[in-house]
């Protein structure tokens, strides 16, 4: 028999195919149905976000943090207030604090949800999606109710959170968080011991700890791989410090444990959630700094003081200014480390900004991850290392 | 708690400055942070080294970006953020470069400044020497210039459309309907540098 001429595979993956969370274009290279080499093409959402804060003055430039990872928006804004705040040296009222850490957390859910059921359609179930988007769509709710938006709140503002929430917003978060707890159930009996799910995820996408760290990975990515750690613990800020929760940690660090760690983070973070509402129950008191320089007085004061209207003229032309410096922010994001760099030049507008998102250090690692593993894995690992575009892109 | 952290800061400074030794030309704390300026072509050797040392294990990569400061004569910042599980700290890493003199890569330590790397290159034409596959990331294919720098215009210099009649996606020129307006919102009245319209007269006499 002749010998055959052998010749490698080049497919495009995306940019409009559903697995890929968005427009990445995956070249893949395949010898037969095993990946040799992928090469990720990004910059299809690229609208420029640094270029764009740069001529905008520092509040103006807030919303632009929605548009990033806009599965869990107001986490990304929480990074970029606190780099202003810690420029400036202000204050956050302890009421702002504790409405801060219930709407990042419920981030922090909206983002699991999408991700965890998403990945299971990706390795073929379909029920998973429908069930966790009916929650998602209540958590958005509490959104629309406390900022107005259901996705882009720009509700933290530097100095605090732009509204108080109303009692009964509170309660309906309170009631929320129960009946959640028996749809993660739900969907833990649909997926953790489902023999195709298993079949596509454990050991797939196997992470050590070592490379884990020199690829830059963080959240969930470094704690799948076994290391207990999360900046919610390791660098507290707000009142994370005085809260109860627990770090979940993965052992063996493939997609699988990647898994099981959001489910046990969404049962966290409506713990956290019960906390923050017990708290918000007890500490009432203004949301917003009253460090009138930074952030604007409330409207009843404007009716009778004149510095309050000076105050609030002056912020919504000039805005305010940061002293000469540079700092860096970071929160734990869903996703990972999300942080801000930002370096102030002294005017009302920053100088530079940078992004640091955390799926773009993961979807790097595409390569490596894939390297060796079937075409069909591709869309497993994608879909564990939990990709959003707006915030890769940028 | 702010005098304790900045006793760790400081004594995290000092560390680091201890293992820098005569690579950092300088060594500051601002905002509980450390940042060290370091020589351009050491860069390689001091990120290894805060990552080999044991006592500081400076094992993850953050971030590294571009920040361009055109009036300068080495216009470019380049700045590496790492982070140290074990001691939980972070260190910022300066070097300066032009827009010739490239900046030695860091992907043979760090995998993970791939796409940082690439990405400064694409937005600030930022050079690195031995990466193994600096090309553009973000823009569009076939792009020039490099949006991120001071002197490249916002709305930049092409736009895209679909044609009908040629039916496919033209480039053409940016036209802009009206001119780009960049508001000036600083107070005239706190020493201003330029001169504003009808007031060139007023220091003449």
């Amino acid at each position: 028999m002749a010998e055959a001429q052998v010749r490698n595979f080049n497919i495009n993956f995306g940019p409009q195919h559903p697995a890929a969370h968005g427009v990445l274009r995956l070249v893949l290279e395949l010898d037969g149905e095993v990946v040799e080499r992928v090469d990720p093409h990004i910059g299809l959402l690229h609208r420029g976000t640094e270029k764009l804060i740069e001529a905008r003055t520092y509040l103006q430039a807030l919303p632009y943090f929605d548009r990033l990872d806009y599965v869990a928006p107001m986490n990304q804004e929480h990074a970029y207030c606190l780099a202003i705040e810690r420029m400036a040296d202000i204050i956050v009222p302890r009421r702002a604090q504790i409405i801060r850490v219930l709407y990042s957390e419920i981030g922090r859910i909206l983002s699991h949800l999408l991700n965890v059921t998403t990945q299971a359609m990706d390795v073929g179930a379909l029920t998973p999606p429908l069930w966790g988007f009916e929650e998602r769509e209540k958590l958005m709710l509490f959104y629309e109710r406390a900022s107005g938006s259901r996705m882009h709140a720009a509700y933290f503002r530097p100095g605090g959170v732009h509204q108080d929430l109303p009692d009964q917003l509170v309660a309906d978060i309170e009631a929320w968080c129960d009946p959640f707890l028996q749809t993660v159930a739900d969907l833990d009996a649909l997926l953790s011991e489902n023999r195709i799910f298993k079949q596509r995820n454990v050991d797939i996408g196997v992470v050590s700890l070592e490379d884990a760290w020199k690829w830059g990975f963080s959240g969930v990515m470094v704690r799948g791989s076994g290391a207990a750690w999360d900046l919610r613990k390791s660098q507290p800020y707000e009142i994370y410090n005085e809260l109860e929760f627990d770090i979940p940690v993965g052992k063996n660090g493939d997609c699988y444990d990647r898994y099981h760690i959001r489910m046990e983070e969404m049962r966290q973070s409506a713990r956290i959630m019960k906390q923050c509402v017990a708290l918000l129950k007890v500490e009432k008191g203004p949301v917003l700094t009253l460090q009138g320089k930074y952030a604007p007085p409330r409207r009843s004061e404007m009716k009778r003081s004149m510095e309050a209207l000076i105050h609030h003229f002056k912020l919504y032309t000039e805005g305010f200014r940061l002293p000469e410096g540079e700092v860096y922010a970071a929160v734990e994001a869903p996703k990972g480390e999300f942080g801000v760099y930002m370096v102030s030049d002294g005017t009302n507008k920053p100088y530079r900004v940078k992004i640091r998102a955390p799926g773009f250090a993961h979807l790097q690692a595409m390569d490596f991850l894939c390297r060796g593993h079937l075409l069909a894995d591709v869309s497993a690992v994608l879909g564990s290392i939990d990709i959003v575009f707006g915030e890769v892109d940028r | 708690m702010s005098e304790a952290l900045n006793q760790l800061t400081g004594e995290l400074a000092q560390a680091v400055g201890s293992a820098l030794g005569t690579d950092a030309l300088s060594v500051d704390v601002a905002y509980g942070e450390v940042t060290a300026v370091v020589v351009r072509e050491r860069i390689v050797d001091v990120v290894t080294r805060l990552r080999d040392a044991p006592d500081l294990g400076f094992i993850s990569i953050i971030d590294i970006c571009g920040v361009d400061y055109p009036e300068r004569a080495e216009r470019f910042d380049v700045v590496y953020h790492l982070l140290s599980p074990t001691r939980n700290a972070r260190v910022r890493l300066k070097v300066t470069t032009d827009e010739e003199t490239p900046v030695p890569s860091i992907t043979a330590v760090f995998p993970g400044a791939l796409w940082f790397e690439r990405e400064a290159y694409d937005l600030l034409g930022i050079l690195f020497s031995d990466h193994p596959e600096l090309r553009r990331l973000l823009t569009d294919y076939g792009f020039d210039g490099h949006p991120l720098r001071k002197d490249f215009p916002m709305t930049g210099y092409v736009e895209v459309r679909y044609d009908d009649a040629q039916k496919r996606v033209v480039y053409e020129p940016v036209r802009l309907n009206q001119e780009f307006r960049n508001f000036d919102f600083l107070s005239p009245w706190e020493g201003t540098t330029y001169v504003l319209p009808g007031d060139e007269k007023v220091k003449t006499n």
